[in-house]
């Protein structure tokens, strides 16, 4: 019987759906896609929602991991822990394979390498071949991201023209390339930071620990909070104060997860996903502002910290 | 603060040129709504006074596009977001400018609502007619009148209800006004924030709601009853290669419900080829459900062994449909390369595509005097209603009854990319 009241999907249900309409539309129109998957929280999400859209059949792409070299030890760990537990492939291309090969060239040793992630994807959508890289990009992050498109359109050098780019009607995707060409699908563009933390509240999803609140060693840094001394899993130390820095050792959390040299912590005591569901409900600073040192850094993220009284 | 899960979601665009005060309008709604955070706004400020501005001018939000188009880039739509925690909103903000017809077509493809901004002091003009055209074509069947710059008419209710009959009037004459549909008018002052999310000071005679809390009562996507059930596979999961032994008769044919609902049990039909089973199960993931509603993304699972791919449709066999080989559409023309009669283009249709020639134009829409009038080829932005023969068969229902399977869009196979949005009249 066909009820007469129709039901409605909640908002969450809703942003689920078409995340998994847009992953088997890479499927289906793709012939070799790849998931990129950092083990961060956005990427985490799309893994679910590949298990929601897949399962009980394997994945249709690999997993892969641009590694900067520059990662928390807990990420990458969380990393193959969890690529292990869904049983799908996962593949590692590293920046600093690509430092040894000459393609990228690093201005100074401490440099951040985020960008360089670029030509080491590039090296590895060639490699692989590749005519699809799935993403976690939102809409909601940025300016430009505004305007990205579901599947967004690279020309053969992985370039994004914004002038030319193709028209997205009702959910008819056109993830068509030739050869060299690529696409980049972002299923969770609709999301914004609060859906993406009552998501992984819903779906109680594990994280890795530095999204939870935990005592590190910081100092303050051009008005960011700078991790300091931070051990890499080569055993490596990296991010050493500089001299007169005085080193505090503080409670914070990570919002966004990236290379160590340019992601800044926030101060905060959330060490559970509801607490942090309400503390991104009333935090009065965006995403970005405050933790992405390569990103255009706001003068007010922690003037407005102090006016709440931290220090 | 409340945080609940089971709160809805709410398209809709903003259409009207920047002199309507449409970017001070989603500025406001963002601002109001506290949308913008403290870094942004601290952003804004500084850009204001740099511009030698007393207040803060809220249109700086969108001004990453201005910027743009000061450059010469056009960007077809941007998509803002903001939440009340009762709803969440997508809005499809498409800028006016000269490649209106596009952007508002590729805007309202997903809205379920438009907000048409009009100038208090200006009234309905040319563009206003052309945007109200435009979101009922593309089937937007709630229209929002919002009558802005109300502070530079002295709020006065007279000037107000003048525009409103102007409107209507234009609306009855369009088929724009009829049962099913929904136009609401609202006074206001984007810039002063009158009736936007609060109700302001300047317009006590209005006692209808503010933009706002018509926004959180104006019905979501889909609430018609009783619609068809059409089911496009989108991807057929196989793992009979699993180590798992249960798994190796599965078939589950993959998709979203374009519309209506299904029960387990019921009888489907698969189309093209017109087979017939019954349900077996309902999933998403792991998870069984007893029935599914449109706009999910299910796995479905049948009794008999169907041959069935993707690009194939799953209706219940009491509400199948004709393939046809044969269509006539509305067509909007999205390139900046024109339709050539000569060519062949591929029709993206639901997940099935087709190669397509073009029959024959019967006429073109002059979208500002809504004339129809006899044309040969189509440039950007150009509307006409134009027939194509099939290599495939599609399965399709009128637009104007079913937003999904009445929709396609061209694709140029040379480029890739897409040229064409069709909206099937027959």
């Amino acid at each position: 019987m066909t009820s007469l009241t129709k039901e409605t999907l909640s908002h969450l249900d809703w942003l689920e759906s078409e995340a998994i309409y847009i992953l088997r539309e890479v499927a289906g129109q793709c012939s070799n896609p790849v998931l990129l998957f950092s083990g961060g929280k956005d990427s985490l999400c799309i893994l679910r929602l590949a298990e929601k859209a897949f399962r009980p059949g394997r994945f249709p792409f690999p997993l892969m991991h641009i590694d900067t070299g520059h990662n928390y030890k807990e990420v990458i760990d969380f990393r193959d822990q969890r690529a292990a537990e869904l049983g799908e492939r996962l593949i590692v291309r590293s920046v600093e394979d690509s430092m040894k090969r000459g393609s990228v060239v690093l201005k100074s040793a401490d440099e951040p390498r985020n960008k360089h992630q670029s030509v080491t994807l590039l090296e590895a959508i060639e490699e692989f071949g590749f005519d699809c890289c799935i993403g976690g990009a939102r809409r909601d992050e940025e300016k430009a991201r505004a305007k990205e498109r579901i599947m967004s359109f690279r020309d053969e050098f992985g370039q994004w023209d914004p002038k030319n780019q193709r028209p997205e009607l009702w959910n008819l995707y056109n993830a068509r390339s030739h050869k060299g060409e690529n696409i980049r699908a972002f299923p969770i563009s609709n999301w914004t930071e609060m859906d993406v933390w009552q998501y992984i509240e819903r779906e109680k999803l594990q994280l890795p620990s530095i999204y939870f609140a935990h005592q590190r060693d910081i100092v303050m840094r051009g008005g960011a909070i700078m991790p300091v001394n931070v051990p890499l899993a080569s055993g490596e130390v990296i991010n050493q104060p500089k001299p007169g820095e005085e080193i505090i050792n503080m409670q914070v959390r990570f919002r966004t997860v990236g290379d160590i040299t340019c992601t800044a912590p926030v101060i905060s005591d959330s060490d559970n996903v509801a607490k942090i569901v309400l503390e991104t409900a009333t935090t009065t600073i965006t995403e970005r502002g405050a933790t992405r040192l390569d990103d255009q850094t706001s003068d007010a993220s922690m003037e407005q910290r102090k006016k709440e009284g931290y220090f | 603060m409340n945080t609940p899960d089971n709160d809805s979601l709410l398209r809709f665009m903003t259409c009207g040129s920047v002199d309507d005060g449409k970017s001070t309008l989603i500025g406001r709604l963002l601002f109001d709504t506290k949308t913008i955070l403290a870094d942004t706004l601290t952003q804004i400020e500084r850009t204001s006074k740099k511009r030698g501005m007393e207040a803060v001018d809220l249109s700086l939000l969108t001004d990453g596009l201005q910027a743009e188009r000061e450059q010469g880039i056009t960007i077809d739509v941007a998509y803002r977001y903001f939440s009340t925690g009762t709803r969440k909103y997508i809005i499809a903000d498409a800028p006016g400018h000269e490649q209106y017809t596009r952007n508002m077509v590729t805007a309202a493809s997903t809205a379920n609502l438009a907000i048409i901004l009009i100038d208090a002091r200006k009234g309905v003009l040319t563009q206003t007619r052309r945007h109200s055209y435009l979101a009922h074509l593309v089937g937007i069947t709630h229209i929002v009148v919002a009558i802005n710059k109300m502070d530079l008419v002295n709020y006065d209710q007279a000037e107000f209800e003048k525009i409103c009959a102007d409107y209507l009037a234009f609306a009855e004459h369009i088929g724009l006004h009829r049962a099913g549909h929904q136009i609401s008018f609202i006074p206001m002052s984007a810039l002063n924030g009158d009736m936007i999310v609060d109700r302001g000071d300047g317009l006590d005679w209005y006692q209808g709601p503010t933009l706002l809390e018509f926004l959180e009562s104006a019905p979501p996507a889909h609430s018609e009853k009783g619609e068809p059930f059409r089911f496009p596979v989108q991807f057929v999961c196989r793992p009979h290669a699993s180590d798992d032994p249960e798994l190796h008769d599965f078939r589950g044919f993959m998709g979203r419900i374009e519309s209506g609902e299904i029960e387990v049990g019921e009888e489907v039909t698969v189309l093209p080829s017109g087979h017939t089973s019954k349900v077996k199960a309902i999933q998403i993931g792991d998870e069984q459900l007893p029935s599914a509603i449109t706009e999910q993304s299910i796995t479905l699972l049948l009794e008999d062994e169907i041959d069935t791919s993707r690009g194939d449709m799953i209706v219940k066999s009491s509400q199948s449909i004709e393939p046809v080989k044969q269509i006539s559409a509305m067509v909007c023309w999205l390139s900046e390369t024109p339709l050539s009669t000569a060519r062949t283009y591929i029709v993206r249709h639901t997940t099935r595509e087709s190669k397509a020639k073009v029959g024959e134009i019967a006429y073109k829409v002059d979208v500002n005097t809504l004339e129809e009038l006899p044309a040969q080829g189509l440039v950007t932005n150009d509307i006409a209603r134009i027939s194509f023969k099939l290599a495939q068969p599609l399965m399709v229902d009128p637009y104007t009854e079913n937003r999904a399977t009445g929709a396609f869009i061209l694709i140029d196979e040379a480029t890739n990319n897409t040229v064409g949005a069709g909206m099937i009249e027959a």
